[in-house]
């Protein structure tokens, strides 16, 4: 191996693939990205049930932000109401937390029944009725994050803890590792992802959904209600919104911080575009954003042998800043690659931002 | 009458917006009292718009000196004139944000990326100004201002090429290239143009690059540079071949492709330009009597606040132009509703989410509250969604 | 001999419907026999699509009722009248292009395995089986995108029998058809009329109309105006009933008189948006004086072909002449400079800006000239006085010149395209689908208008999906079958059935049209060499929604 390293130039490459490869077995690398992922393909997963329906959602940031403090605020008052409930030993759900998710839940179907009102009944403009829950979410949780300044928490929920014998297997044995040493919301994401998937193209629903974002009109003529349809989306779609905002205060962190959200549900919209608007494409994209991310905390904790290593020292100490900011950005510079180079084409629902008025109608 | 009839026509929905937002804040104001205040205080709103509407123009309709309340109305001048000015000061960066957002709506373009345009200008602004700190205040003013404006050009350019090229919609594009720009300039000044000596890092003064104040303790060009802006851009898009060019792409761009129009060509310059405008701000911020410098963790909402001032002023520099001051004022007179009525300034925030949220429900409005005038909606947001999903333009 | 009296399968009685500014439907009554071909006769506006959204449940009727075989009904919408056994296919194909074939017929009507997921195998069975009972080959698992229009009007027609519709509504179902095909379709309907199906054939062709109804019932503003059977009745009768006056539906085109070739197009070859090539090697010439129409069904390359011309999209290879310049490849605004004019086929989305002020859109493609600008500025003075004059000039009605063009009538923002494009100086004049959704009146106004500027020494290239019009104001008539100019004749000469066999397979031969028309996968490959059929857009773009005071406030003819 040392061999292939001392190469000039090309040697260089070998050492970034095996320290890649390395970091992704061997280190925590692989379930931390699926932890980070964990929010953006969630979001994904609302972006994809509305965008499918032929609703445009970039509220996804606002909803992620409104889910993430209003479940924290409800597992805050539980958890202060029911001081000595212990947690159970199936993730460590207490009352609180199990109340913070489902008011989390609750609240991404909220919000996202405003953004389907203002889309599909009042007709809005849907990139602005997304950009207004955006707006008034950051005010409306900062407001009452500075006036009610929750203090305390209701913690977090625990990881699984795999088996030895799983996490040992040699070669596969990081993946076992990657998607079962999780909380539980984390866990849940390759499940809503494949079931989303398969829904999404075998069943009735699904052939409905994709028939009302490519040509409602179409749909309409044949006997499906439209507007019934994307309401029902839009607002299941808040459902996974709701979740990843839960992750984020009961999972993720245990407080509840301004802004929070810092631009992931704008992640989750390009890793929708990245997956062409399939859940499982989308889940592909939130892990190929993330993992940047990822690479970025196992490379300061950790920092590659060889040349490499002291390539990236050097650049450390002299730019300390610009070296921590690069891997910050990078993630976003991801993401414009991918809309530049993808969106080539449309393949968009082909109604998609449009609202649908009935024939006849004025 | 006519004309009063249109004006009316214009501004109703706005101002009904306004006012609803205001009634919706009163309500969480109450609600909150609670936590805030200690107790339900159905009053306190009242206590705070007074705050707030005194700390922008001066205007004081409460007297509150003995704990209860009563009507007295009163304005002291000297109390007015720094309220007016520290108005004026919130709304010049406002105009411009606002102008960047107007402007692009016109072609069809949504620019979310205000905070990254302003960003962006401020740091050119801030360099250049330190490099020709030692020259005559004119010169150094000037330059340092253009620096503002092509920065945040240049900032508006990418994502307009983008977007011309490879349809990547200017949404996603520009919220990714806010984050960019902060990341990006924080870098920068940490490592590479921070000067040694002040307790947090920043960049070097910009010397006689700051903006001479001609009024009130910080009162400066910047505001005059700021609204001079809205005649031009009212000039450049309703009289000119330009102008009517960029209307066009905005209405239909099949059409104007069809009429010998370049869709990409005025994708771009549209977006530059309004990249110029948020330099712009972020220029006469920077470079204000407050600052002179680039400080690394700068950061601030006023791309946001564009959008709404865009869409309150219906696209329409001279409504931006209102629209601004009245933000401005709102953000002006903050700081006293907070030490007042001790109500978090946030709430202004939110407020002004909320006269966005009852301009996207405009048609309900007209309908609920039987408003009779026409509408005058800006026509070309159909375009901005509806160019969402597609490819590249040609 | 007994007869059988039994009740009519459908009954509408004093229909009546209202939009804002204008009454669709006053009065109507219309019944019909079980088995029964029966033909809604009218032109573009008259009333019938607002007639049948209302038995398909798309709109309600503010006076009258329906009864399906003599009991009362009230439809709430698509799903019960399909549920009655009422379908409809529709004039603009109700069909998802990136779907398949199965998809597309399943939507709706679900064949289901188990509540939640679709069973794809048995409804695969059953399409096919469906298919060959009336006689074609269908492969349910095409994208529906990249068939043929033709074939994506059969695949309409399985929608409506997969539901075992007894009543089945057809809107304009030949308007892109070729003859043969028309032939075809027509075969299908006599069967099912025989089976018991009861059948609504709406139509503004009137051979068609005598040719397959058993009675047909005229509509005019809104009004039923008399009823007949086609053995009492001739073209001419029912033009008069359909129009309410004595109409020249053909305007007579005169003698040409042809000069110099103005518009040369020599082995031009064009991509479409997937990069395939859909116009291969055309050649043909446009000679001062005279116009040469192209025929042809859509989705056969003429749009791309259109687009080249225009400036619209760059060609691969080829040249294009205007007068003597070299205009291959260069923009549309050089082109209008050098003096091409275009009238495109899609009004809405190229001709107008609905949300600018008839005045701007009648000086759209001469924005930048003098005298509507100077440099950089507008001359508002002088946009004003021309659309004074082209409102006069060309008969548009409107209530001012600063009017929204929205508002206008199909006819007059037509109109409004036409006074613009045909008031410069004209080297070549080319006309896309130029009277597509337009009432008789414009029709004649605009094919006067087109023969006027022939005779004035300007050189036409008029395509249309028409092949009525095409005949009717061609000098030459070019036919484009899958991108090639498979002929080129004079129209004198030239026999309808002749043209309409090239328009369908190419050639002139019957052998091919058999295969061609009773097997989907023999269509998809008919192109030789490998080569893709048309893409996605081969349907009809729908004409454009008419809004504002217009003929009958729906959005379909």
């Amino acid at each position: 191996m040392d061999l292939l390293y001392q190469i000039p130039v090309l040697g260089f490459l070998f050492q970034i693939v095996g320290y890649l490869i390395d970091a992704v077995v061997n280190t925590n690398l692989a379930p931390q990205t699926l932890a980070l992922a964990t929010p953006i393909a969630l979001g994904a997963m609302c972006g994809v049930m509305n965008e499918r329906s032929g609703v445009v959602n970039i509220g996804i940031e606002g909803m992620m932000l409104t889910a993430a403090f209003v479940g924290f605020m409800a597992a805050v008052i539980v958890d202060d109401a029911m001081p000595d409930a212990q947690p159970s030993a199936f993730f460590g759900f207490t009352p609180a937390l199990l109340v913070g998710v489902l008011a989390a839940i609750g609240a991404g179907m909220l919000v996202s029944a405003l953004h389907a009102w203002m889309s599909i009944s009042v007709r809005a403009d849907q990139i602005i009725s997304g950009t207004v829950i955006n707006i008034i979410a950051l005010g409306l949780t900062s407001y009452l994050n500075r006036t009610i300044q929750p203090s305390g928490s209701a913690g977090t929920f625990d990881s699984f803890d795999p088996p030895e014998a799983l996490v040992d297997l040699p070669i596969v044995g990081w993946i076992f590792n990657m998607f079962l040493s999780q909380g539980p919301i984390t866990m849940s994401v390759i499940v809503i992802v494949i079931i989303l998937q398969v829904l999404l193209f075998r069943s009735r629903w699904g052939l409905r959904t994709r028939a009302v974002g490519e040509h409602p009109r179409a749909a309409d003529t044949v006997g499906v209600n439209v507007f019934a349809l994307r309401y029902r989306n839009v607002i299941l779609g808040g459902i996974f919104a709701g979740l990843a905002g839960a992750w984020l205060t009961l999972e993720f962190n245990a407080s509840f911080q301004n802004g929070m959200t810092a631009n992931r549900g704008f992640i989750a919209l390009a890793a929708v575009i990245f997956g062409r608007w399939t859940p499982i494409g989308a889940f592909g994209g939130a892990l190929l954003f993330m993992f940047s991310e990822a690479l970025g905390v196992a490379i300061r904790s950790n920092p590659p042998p060889g040349d490499l290593g002291v390539w990236l020292s050097g650049i450390q100490a002299s730019y300390p800043s610009i070296y921590n900011n690069s891997f910050s950005a990078l993630p976003y510079i991801l993401t414009i690659i991918v809309l530049a180079g993808v969106v080539g084409r449309s393949i968009a629902p082909a109604a998609v931002g449009q609202p649908y008025v009935k024939e006849g109608a004025h | 009458m006519k004309l009063a009839r249109r004006i009316y026509a214009l501004s109703i929905i706005p101002i009904i917006s306004v006012l609803l937002a205001l009634l919706v804040g009163a309500i969480l104001i109450i609600l909150t009292s609670p936590v805030s205040q200690g107790e339900l205080d159905l009053l306190l709103p009242i206590k705070a718009y007074e705050a707030l509407l005194e700390g922008a123009t001066g205007i004081s309709f409460l007297d509150t000196d003995d704990g209860t309340l009563a009507f007295a109305f009163s304005i002291d001048p000297d109390r007015a004139a720094r309220a007016l000015t520290s108005t004026l000061v919130a709304a010049g960066p406002l105009v411009l944000t606002g102008l960047a957002v107007g402007v692009g709506f016109k072609a069809g373009l949504f620019n979310i990326g205000g905070t990254g345009q302003v960003l962006v200008g401020g740091i050119f602004a801030a360099l250049a100004g330190a490099a020709v700190a030692e020259q005559p205040v004119p010169v150094a003013v000037t330059i340092a201002v253009l620096a503002g404006a092509f920065g945040g050009a240049l900032y508006g350019f990418i994502p307009g090429a983008l977007k011309a090229f490879t349809g990547a919609h200017e949404v996603v594009v520009t919220i990714m290239l806010n984050s960019l720009a902060a990341f990006v300039i924080i870098g920068l000044v940490n490592d590479i143009f921070k000067i040694t000596g002040p307790t947090f890092a920043r960049t070097a003064d910009v010397g006689n690059a700051v903006l001479p104040v001609l009024f009130g303790r910080d009162g400066n060009v910047g505001i005059l540079i700021a609204f001079a802006m809205v005649p031009i851009a009212y000039f450049l898009i309703y009289r000119t071949t330009l102008g009517f060019e960029i209307r066009t792409v905005g209405a239909n761009p099949s059409a104007a492709r069809y009429a010998g129009m370049s869709p990409r060509r005025l994708i771009i310059l549209t977006l530059s330009m309004c990249g110029l405008f948020a330099g712009l701000a972020g220029a006469i911020i920077i470079l204000g009597p407050s600052l002179g410098y680039y400080p690394a963790v700068f950061g601030t909402t006023i791309g946001f606040a564009g959008i709404t001032v865009a869409l309150l002023g219906r696209s329409h520099p001279v409504g931006i132009a209102f629209a601004a001051l009245l933000l401005g004022g709102m953000n002006a007179g903050a700081p006293a509703m907070q030490i007042v009525a001790d109500i978090q300034r946030e709430i202004i925030d939110v407020i002004q989410g909320l006269i966005l949220l009852f301009l996207a429900m405009e048609v309900v409005i007209r309908r609920v509250l039987r408003v009779r005038a026409e509408s005058i909606a800006p026509e070309e947001l159909q375009t901005v969604s509806a160019s969402y999903g597609q490819g590249s333009t040609t | 001999m007994t007869q059988i009296v039994t009740a009519p399968a459908l009954e509408m009685r004093g229909i009546t419907k209202r939009y804002p500014g204008v009454v669709a439907n006053d009065g109507i009554d219309l019944e019909v026999r079980p088995g029964e071909i029966h033909a809604l006769l009218g032109e573009n506006g008259a009333g019938k699509s607002t007639l049948m959204n209302i038995l398909y449940g798309l709109a309600t009727p503010d006076e009258g009722e329906i009864a399906l075989d003599g009991n009362p009904v009230q439809i709430s919408g698509p799903s019960d009248a399909i549920a009655r056994g009422i379908s409809m296919v529709h004039q603009h194909f109700m069909l998802i292009p990136v779907l398949s074939v199965a998809d597309n017929i399943l939507l709706g009507e679900e064949t289901m395995a188990n509540p939640i997921f679709l069973d794809r195998n048995e409804a695969h069975r059953r399409i096919v089986e469906l298919g060959k009972r009336f006689g074609f080959e269908i492969d349910p698992e095409v994208k529906v995108g990249s068939l043929s229009v033709g074939w994506q009007q059969r695949v309409e027609i399985l929608k409506a029998l997969y539901r075992e519709a007894r009543i089945l509504v057809l809107d304009e179902p030949t308007a892109v058809l070729t003859p043969q095909e028309t032939k075809e379709i027509f075969e299908v309907l006599r069967r099912l009329a025989a089976e018991g199906h009861s059948i609504i054939f709406i139509s503004h062709k009137l051979y068609e109309v005598l040719e397959i109804a058993d009675r047909i019932t005229v509509i005019r503003r809104g009004k039923v105006v008399g009823q007949r059977v086609p053995s009492e009745t001739d073209e001419d009768d029912l033009a008069a009933l359909m129009v309410g006056r004595n109409v020249q539906l053909i305007v007579d085109r005169g003698e040409s008189h042809p000069a110099e070739p103005r518009l040369v197009v020599t082995d031009l070859r064009v991509n479409d948006d997937r990069g395939h090539e859909v116009v291969k090697g055309v050649s043909f010439e446009v000679r001062a004086g005279e116009i040469l129409g192209l025929a042809g069904v859509a989705g056969n390359g003429q749009e791309e072909l259109v687009e080249a011309l225009t400036g619209l999209r760059k060609p691969i290879s080829g040249t294009v002449e205007l007068g003597d310049r070299n205009v291959t490849g260069t923009g549309p605004r050089d082109l209008q400079k050098a003096g091409m004019s275009f009238v495109p086929g899609d009004r809405h989305r190229f001709g107008l800006i609905l949300t600018f002020p008839l005045e701007d859109n009648l000086v759209l493609t001469q924005y930048d000239e003098a005298p509507y600008s100077r440099g950089f500025l507008r001359n508002d003075a002088a946009i004003h006085a021309r659309a004074k004059e082209a409102i006069a000039e060309f008969d548009i009605r409107t209530p001012s010149a600063t009017v929204n063009a929205g508002t206008l009538s199909g006819g007059n923002q037509q109109k409004t395209v036409v006074a613009r494009e045909f008031s410069r100086k004209l080297t070549a004049l080319v006309l896309d689908q130029p009277t597509r959704g337009l009432d008789v009146g414009s029709i004649e106004f605009i094919h006067k208008q087109v023969i006027a500027k022939r005779d004035q020494g300007a050189a036409v290239l008029l395509v249309s999906a028409e092949l009525d019009e095409v005949m009717e104001l061609s000098d030459r008539v070019g036919v484009m079958y899958r991108g090639e100019l498979v002929a080129l004749l004079d129209a004198p000469t030239a026999e309808r059935e002749e043209v309409g066999l090239l328009m369908a397979t190419g050639r002139r031969d019957q052998a091919a049209l058999a295969e061609a028309t009773t097997s989907m996968t023999a269509d998809l490959h008919l192109a030789e060499g490998g080569a893709e059929p048309p893409t996605t857009r081969t349907h009809v773009p729908p004409p454009p929604p008419q809004a504002g005071n217009d003929d009958d406030g729906s959005t379909s003819s």
